[in-house]
């Protein structure tokens, strides 16, 4: 087995030139819903962190005794234990925001990048660096998302966090709080970012 | 209960609650498989036989199962092997018994367990408290409102490939969630016709 990479080049990949979201446009399914208000998206991504470096670890751990042919449902498994963790915790402590985020933190499972990660670095690596990497990840796709909501908030709602910080003659743009609003913020951003940096996320749909 | 009209809820949940265009769900095989008309509806019609019949599964697994067991903070955990293992079961009926059909839509039914708009309905249903016979049409609405999402889409990006200078960066994923966008605020005027909760 090859000795893992560094954990500085771990986090580097994680959280920019493997960015799941710029690199791949994937996972965002149950995260862009809830990009609306910047408190949903904080606890949301709080849940998101914690759920895919703990899947990560614990993948990792169990990477000796899994056999080969039903990794994909042992994953699965574990993912979905520290999601209803992180739907109980919500439940109890925020019980404002659990029912605003609905059903979009259960569908943290169904993630994309939580089993990506697992699939592709935990499995075949030692538990911390695969810990690393989960949080690196994590943090690297819930940074854009928290962009995407201060954007979402700040025209939609003329707030950020509930505080009004546009002048008392602005007019709410209703777009942005609605779903066309995620689908323009998020493609733009992800049009810009490409554009700006060619060399790190090149060729891109060429899948 | 909701007191929906089962007939309502299915045009609902095409046009109006669109799961992919207003609820974001299945956004991932969306982009990824968009790139021709036929692979998107090939996709599609899985989706939306795999989607009907998952919902009610789940939705009987739930009340007769779960709940009077105490035991519906494991729904997650239960909702997703139900659908796994329906996959499974639908995939190798297809390759046993309808060859010519598993060519047409073999590769895409692995992909469908992680497709987060199956599981979403299963949820939607259970958070809205629908009964059998409403889940079993929200199902169906949902799946045909997402296959023909990504019908669209895909129509779309074949015409643009085609014609093709798009700028830098923004081939592929970018120019997709931009023409969602457009399609998603060309649905929200369906929102005054129904709306449902």
């Amino acid at each position: 087995m090859p000795a893992p990479p560094p954990n500085r080049e771990i986090i580097r990949n994680g959280f920019w030139a493997e960015n799941p979201i710029f690199r791949h446009t994937l996972g965002i399914c149950s995260t862009l819903a809830v990009t609306n208000v910047v408190a949903n998206t904080l606890v949301m991504d709080a849940g998101l962190i914690f759920t895919m470096a703990l899947s990560s670890l614990t993948v990792s751990l169990l990477r000796g005794v899994t056999p080969t042919r039903i990794r994909m449902m042992v994953q699965m498994l574990v993912i979905a234990s520290y999601v209803i963790i992180v739907d109980i915790m919500i439940r109890a402590h925020l019980p404002d925001i659990s029912e605003a985020l609905g059903p979009y933190v259960g569908l943290i499972i169904t993630n994309c990048i939580v089993m990506g990660r697992c699939e592709a670095f935990a499995r075949s690596n030692p538990p911390l660096p695969s810990f690393v990497d989960g949080l690196a990840t994590a943090l690297g796709f819930s940074s854009v998302l928290l962009v995407i909501a201060l954007v979402r908030e700040t025209l939609g709602f003329g707030s950020v966090l509930g505080f009004r910080v546009m002048p008392a003659g602005f007019t709410p743009w209703t777009i942005m709080i609605m779903a066309p609003g995620a689908f323009f913020v998020l493609g733009l951003l992800v049009w810009a970012v490409r554009a700006r940096f060619p060399q790190v996320f090149a060729a891109p749909g060429k899948r | 209960m909701n007191s929906i009209d089962p007939g309502t809820l299915f045009f609902a949940a095409i046009f109006t609650n669109n799961i992919l265009l207003t609820n974001f769900l299945g956004l991932c095989p969306y982009i990824a498989i968009s790139r021709d008309l036929r692979a998107a509806s090939g996709l599609g019609v899985a989706v939306v036989f795999v989607m009907s019949c998952t919902a009610v599964l789940n939705h009987l697994i739930y009340y007769h199962v779960l709940l009077p067991y105490g035991l519906e903070h494991f729904r997650f955990i239960v909702f997703i092997i139900v659908i796994a293992s329906f996959v499974q079961l639908v995939e190798m009926t297809v390759e046993r018994y309808f060859p010519a059909l598993y060519v047409v839509l073999g590769i895409f039914l692995p992909l469908i367990t992680v497709n987060c708009a199956i599981l979403g309905a299963s949820l939607f249903m259970v958070i809205r408290e629908y009964t059998v016979v409403q889940a079993a049409v929200y199902g169906a609405g949902s799946g045909i409102g997402w296959m023909m999402a990504i019908s669209l889409v895909g129509a779309i990006r074949e015409k643009l490939e085609k014609s093709g200078n798009l700028p830098r960066g923004l081939e592929g994923p970018a120019i997709t969630l931009l023409i969602t966008g457009m399609l998603s605020l060309a649905f929200i005027a369906f929102s005054g016709m129904i709306q449902i909760q």
